[in-house]
């Protein structure tokens, strides 16, 4: 049996139910009738239908909630103590962190896609100001709950820029800058304060907006290579004041050369020129060239120098210091005084600079405003053979450019990740008035580091876990002594006497090692139960009991490897793979299991480029996520597909045939024997290719001199439908009921064709009436058609699931506008053709096809089938609703039988309801689930599941319940004193009987 | 690709007027080496329309055929067919054939131990595309049978059909709910009135009297004591 995961989009909300029950009751009095109300009302907690109980809650599950990589970051700074630290991610989540646990303190996942891209993010005091969607929506927040301020609705129009307006010291307003308007908002409320058009919008590219606090509104413009234009308006009416252009043929983009500094002092970095240029915005006369030799400083050649300048304050003017970037690791601090830039101080070698502010406790001579630089050093200090690279984070003060005195941090950085990319400064002041601080690293493995003095990593959060493509769930290894005992099967066998010797090794090892295991218990008995650890480490990992607990290894899109301990969420080991592509496809294959001792399992990595189908393979070890010593082969040129065989190379690795674009295959490993095996089995390793843009499924055969041959070819005309999905079957799924018992004592064989493909198709005419989604069943060897069906009136996105001999799919009725369920299954009928072997070659006969539909009442994003060892247990379909797959069965008679009955089949009803209990996450909300993925546990009733998207959620599910397991209260002592009793009472009876058949025996 | 036995006449323009529809030739190889070297086997006759049908008129297999099918049968080699997309809803002839073929083969042993009894089967798309075809032997194993007689390689004993894909059915609210309805007016019809009385409340007439039993056995000491003051 099997059961499906689907995962419904909208969160289901479980509140406390009030049932009513009005009964009417007549009374019958002798001279009137009176009517009685009797309301009665029944309170009932739904938490009573859980499937886990409530103290089983996080003991077989776990969740981890992630935001994404970080776009924008503000620590909380309206209060001394805050603990909070503020995000807006590319994954459009906007969330607060705990900076002491990093934990999320609370969270908002917008729409994905465009809708819900978290253009700008201002913070002021409690308030975080938000601009999404492009400019769509304004939104305010209160960071200390999570709670939304306000929101407006913006005029419609590309966004540009947004800033914070001040006057008189206080922030008040909130400018918005589109592509031909600028609109002001009041913070407290988000109304606008008045909205007016840009002038000469068609021509002048509006980028930037700026206030410096002193009732005027700058609005930048630039026509690229001719000059800029700057418009003054006035807070309180939104009058323009000032309007002027001033020639600038070098500038092409404001924001990625220009800063504001000082008292409305604009300037700018040119490469060509090798100049800086300030313009005065409140005079607007001309450009003043200053360049960078009259301050002898020279950029790096090949390098676009850039400009980093603060504003601490939105009501007040920016600091009139600022960095300069030269080179990739050279960043010069530079003043704005008077008319003239003054250098402060030269950081080389500096990978990345920040500024940073704190307190407004005085106006005394506290330098408050103090400049951070991250000096990469450089220093690979060989440890243990260990690269370790040490950084230094040292605070100066930004006036001065001197290094303040005790802020010097060092860390290391972890040798599998990826290199710093910003910096995030928590400064404040101590009791005694000296600066101290924390930061938050953000590096380009998309994970965030939180630091203190002098170098305590407080936590570290793998945000790259936010966005999992693909993984794979490995056994653990056995342990040392289980190996011992294997590895004495493994080998050739020399002698008698030896192995006799080997057995009583191996033997004595297993004692000893039971012995320290109860040694161990012992002493821990002993120690109150707090002390007990029960972490999972590097060392210890090793298959439980029931090999419930395995490794799950993830592909992230930034390139990040994670192993993680499927029991505890743990994070073991982490691999950052640098230079991948931005839209790399992977494929993730497990080529040697655990279980072939002492050879170490093996994945490999595939890694595709999607433009140029260019690829490269990573081989690495599941358990340690160590790259193995087995150098993949180079491939030059695009890999079309790549399959993995059934036999295994001498190593017990599977063989990896991956086919390039000439139609050649080349194998991995590439050993002579595999080559070998592979001349043997040419004719029978067929694949298949998909063509989507064409619309051609076609099908090759392998030559014994690795070429291929075309064999069968299907083409689906593009102008009428397009291929949305292929779907197989899994390889490592066993189906063990070869038919179904009908009513009637007979057997109705399944078609269990493990070369089958469910191709879907949707149509590319949208039209309501005319669109229609197609499903056909293919056979991949021989490329017969085994059955083509059509949903008519019916639009995707399609979910399929394909498993065993059924085929469930999903889709959207564009008639009736609801998601509905169809289920195909195929049988062989009352007979099986040939049950010794199944072959695509010969099955003449073509199977019966059974579908029926199904309204279900939820949208649906993923969908998966549960998975165990034997195929014994029944299918679910999971979708965090696990759905048992007994309800999607086209068999469903219109009016039960006795015969029906007898089957165990459901009379069918149209609609399938969602129940409670069939809600896996119970009340944890997963957020933006992409993927599901089942494995096999030990136990047959027992199927593992991993959620991923946003977040991660790993549960057990038992689709037949668990028939396999004795309960938690299962009574031991009631059974093994029953039995002992029988045991007593059939000894003393036969005693009895003996006595009585003597005393018989002497009458 | 020429060869002595095409029918030409087969696929002339008289003929297909006849049909009312269009002729399209299938093709097949068989060769030792297998690089495929398409011949014409018969040809097609294809019946547009709202519900295409489809007949096959295809000649016998040559002597040097007959033995290189035999060859390639031996080496486990494949035979191959294959058939020029068309599109069968297409009103003039210049639209309906389409580049490109469509191709589909059997092992050459389970031909010829089948005696050359094959089905063919042409899949049409929603719009009358041709979208591929399929082909199967009767019976299709290979047992390694040796084919003696060479009269039983001469003629394709070919069953022939042409599918479109069958409108996948909806959830059936109809039926359900007529269903319902049969139920519910069966209930109707059997209302509870037609029940007497006593048979609807034998209940509560059972626990009344008992009620009434109990306490009236319960009075009795007192009653008997007033009967007697």
């Amino acid at each position: 049996m099997a059961a499906i995961c689907l995962k419904v989009k909208e969160k289901t909300e479980v509140t406390t139910t009030y049932f009513l029950f009005l009964r009417k009751r007549s009374q019958t009095a002798a001279a009137m009738a009176k009517l009685i109300l009797l309301l009665l009302k029944c309170i009932l907690f739904c938490g009573t239908v859980y499937a886990v109980f409530e103290d089983q809650v996080g003991k077989f599950d776990w969740r981890q909630q992630y935001v994404g990589k970080v776009r924008f970051c503000h620590f909380d700074g309206h209060m001394q103590s805050s603990k909070k630290v503020l995000l807006a991610t590319e994954s459009n989540v906007f969330a607060a962190l705990n900076t002491r646990t990093g934990e999320v303190l609370w969270r908002h996942v917008d729409k994905t896609g465009p809708e819900g891209n978290i253009d700008a993010f201002l913070q002021n005091g409690q308030d975080s100001v938000l601009v999404v969607g492009n400019g769509r929506v304004l939104r305010s927040w209160e960071t200390n709950i999570g709670g939304l301020n306000w929101e407006v609705v913006l005029d419609s129009g590309s966004f540009q820029s947004t800033c914070l307006v001040g006057q008189q010291g206080t922030v008040k307003n909130v400018a918005v800058l589109k592509k031909t308007a600028i609109s002001l908002h009041y913070l407290s409320n988000g109304h606008q304060k008045w909205i007016e058009n840009l002038p000469d919008s068609d021509t002048v590219d509006y980028q930037t907006v700026y206030s410096g606090g002193n009732g005027e509104v700058y609005v930048l413009g630039v026509v690229p290579h001719s000059h800029i234009a700057v418009v003054a308006f006035s807070v309180d009416d939104g009058e323009i004041l000032k309007q002027s252009s001033v020639e600038a043929p070098w500038l092409s983009s404001i924001p990625e050369s220009c800063q504001i500094v000082d008292q409305e002092m604009l300037i700018c970095v040119d490469s060509t020129t090798m100049s800086l240029y300030t313009l005065d915005l409140t005079l607007q006369l001309q450009m003043n060239q200053i360049p960078l030799q009259s301050l002898e400083l020279e950029v790096d050649p090949d390098f676009r120098p850039s400009l980093v300048s603060h504003q601490p304050n939105p009501a007040k003017q920016p600091l009139s210091e600022f960095f300069l970037q030269l080179g990739p690791d050279r960043y010069v601090l530079l003043q704005f005084n008077s008319g003239q830039i003054v250098m402060l101080r030269d950081f080389k070698p500096a990978l990345l600079v920040s500024f940073a502010t704190t307190g407004e406790k005085t106006v005394a001579a506290n330098k408050l405003e103090l400049t951070c630089s991250l000096l990469d050093f450089g220093t690979q200090i060989w440890n243990l053979k260990i690269i370790k690279l040490a950084s230094t984070i040292n605070l100066y003060n930004a006036e001065t450019g001197r290094r303040l005195l005790d802020t010097t941090l060092i860390f290391t950085m972890d040798p599998n990740g990826g290199k710093p990319e910003r910096l995030n400064i928590q400064a404040f002041l101590k009791k005694d008035d000296s600066v101290g601080y924390r930061v938050m690293v953000q590096t380009k493995d998309h994970a965030l580091t939180f630091i203190q003095q002098p170098g305590r990593v407080l936590w570290t959060r793998e945000e790259a876990l936010s966005d999992v493509l693909t993984m794979e769930m490995v056994d653990l290894p056995l342990t040392g002594t289980q190996a011992e005992l294997e590895g004495e099967f493994g080998k050739k066998t020399d002698g008698l006497m030896s192995m006799v010797f080997k057995r009583l090794s191996s033997q004595l090892i297993l004692l000893q090692a039971w012995i320290a295991h109860l040694w161990k218990l012992f002493y821990d008995a002993r120690k109150p139960r707090s002390q007990v650890k029960s972490d999972i480490s590097m060392e210890n990992l090793s298959r439980d009991e029931f090999n419930l607990q395995k490794m799950m290894v993830m592909v992230t899109a930034s390139g990040k490897l994670f192993g993680i301990d499927s029991k505890t969420g743990g994070i073991l080991w982490k691999h950052y793979l640098e230079n991948i592509p931005s839209n790399a496809g992977f494929k993730l294959m497990v080529q040697r299991t655990t279980a072939h001792f002492p050879h170490p399992p093996q994945c490999t990595l595939l890694i595709k480029d999607k433009d140029t189908g260019l690829a490269s393979l990573h081989v690495f070890n599941p358990i340690f996520g160590k790259m193995s010593h087995v150098t993949p082969p180079a491939l030059p040129q695009p890999i079309l597909q790549s399959l993995m065989l059934p036999f295994m190379d001498q190593d017990y690795a599977k063989v990896l045939l991956l086919i390039d674009d000439q139609y050649k295959v080349s194998a991995f490993p590439s050993t002579k024997y595999v080559l070998q095996q592979l001349q043997e089995m040419a004719p029978t390793i067929f694949f298949f290719l998909v063509d989507s843009s064409q619309g051609r499924l076609s099908g090759y055969r392998l030559r014994t001199d690795l070429s291929t041959e075309q064999i069968w070819e299907v083409i689906l005309p593009t102008e009428i439908q397009k291929i949305v999905s292929v779907k197989g079957k899994r390889p490592n799924e066993h189906v063990h009921s070869q038919g179904r018992v009908m009513g009637d004592r007979s057997v109705l064989y399944k078609y269990l064709n493990p070369n089958l493909l469910a191709v879907v198709t949707e149509s590319t005419d949208l039209h309501q009436e005319r669109s229609f989604v197609g499903i056909m069943l293919i056979d991949g060897v021989t490329g017969r058609i085994i059955h083509e069906a059509v949903q008519r009136k019916a639009r995707g996105p399609v979910h399929v699931v394909h498993s065993e001999n059924w085929v469930v799919y999903e889709y959207w009725s564009t008639k009736s506008r609801r998601n509905e369920f169809s289920v195909i299954e195929l049988y062989e009928g009352m007979e099986l053709y040939n049950s010794t072997a199944f072959s695509s070659l010969d099955r003449p006969l073509v199977p019966q096809v059974l579908q029926q539909s199904y309204i279900f009442p939820s949208s649906i994003s993923t969908m998966e089938a549960t998975l165990t060892e034997k195929g014994i247990t029944s299918r679910h379909l999971l979708r965090i609703v696990s759905l048992p797959k007994m309800f999607l069965d086209p068999r469903r008679p219109e009016m039960a039988s006795e015969q029906s009955r007898e089957e165990n089949l459901i009379p069918y009803a149209p609609e399938l309801m969602i129940r409670t209990e069939w809600f896996i996450n119970y009340n944890q909300t997963i957020s933006r689930v992409r993927g599901i993925y089942t494995a096999p546990s030990g136990l047959e009733s027992t199927c593992l599941v991993v959620a991923y998207g946003l977040d991660i959620y790993h549960t057990r599910v038992y689709p037949s319940k668990q028939f396999d397991v004795l309960k938690d209260d299962y009574d031991y002592m009631l059974i093994s004193s029953v039995l002992l009793a029988l045991f007593f009472a059939t000894m003393i009876s036969k005693r009895l009987a003996e006595v009585k058949l003597l005393n018989r025996a002497w009458r | 690709m020429s060869r002595h036995w095409i029918g030409d006449t087969l696929a002339s323009d008289g003929l297909e007027a006849e049909f009312n529809g269009l002729s399209v030739p299938l093709e097949h190889s068989f060769e030792l080496d297998d690089v495929a070297k398409f011949q014409l086997r018969g040809s097609l006759m294809l019946k547009t329309g709202r519900e295409p049908s489809v007949s096959l008129n295809q000649n016998q297999l040559s002597e040097e055929d007959r033995t290189k099918l035999k060859e390639v049968a031996a080496v486990d080699g494949l035979y191959r067919i294959r058939v020029p997309r068309v599109f069968l809803q297409a009103d003039k002839q210049t639209e309906w054939q389409t580049e490109g073929h469509l191709t589909a083969f059997v092992r050459a042993c389970a031909m010829v131990e089948s005696h050359l009894s094959d089905v063919i089967t042409l899949h049409t798309d929603v719009s009358g595309y041709l979208i591929g075809v399929s082909i199967v032997t009767l019976p299709g194993a290979c047992r390694g049978i040796e084919v003696e007689d060479e009269v039983d390689l001469e003629v394709f004993n070919t069953t022939l059909s042409i599918m479109a894909p069958v409108n996948a059915p909806g959830p059936e609210t109809a039926l359900f709910i007529q269903r319902m309805e049969q139920e519910f007016e069966k209930k109707g019809k059997n209302p509870q009135e037609q029940k007497s009385f006593f048979a609807k409340y034998w209940y509560l007439i059972l626990g009344g009297a008992i009620f009434l039993m109990v306490s009236n056995s319960a009075q009795p000491p007192a009653g008997g004591g007033r009967e007697q003051s």
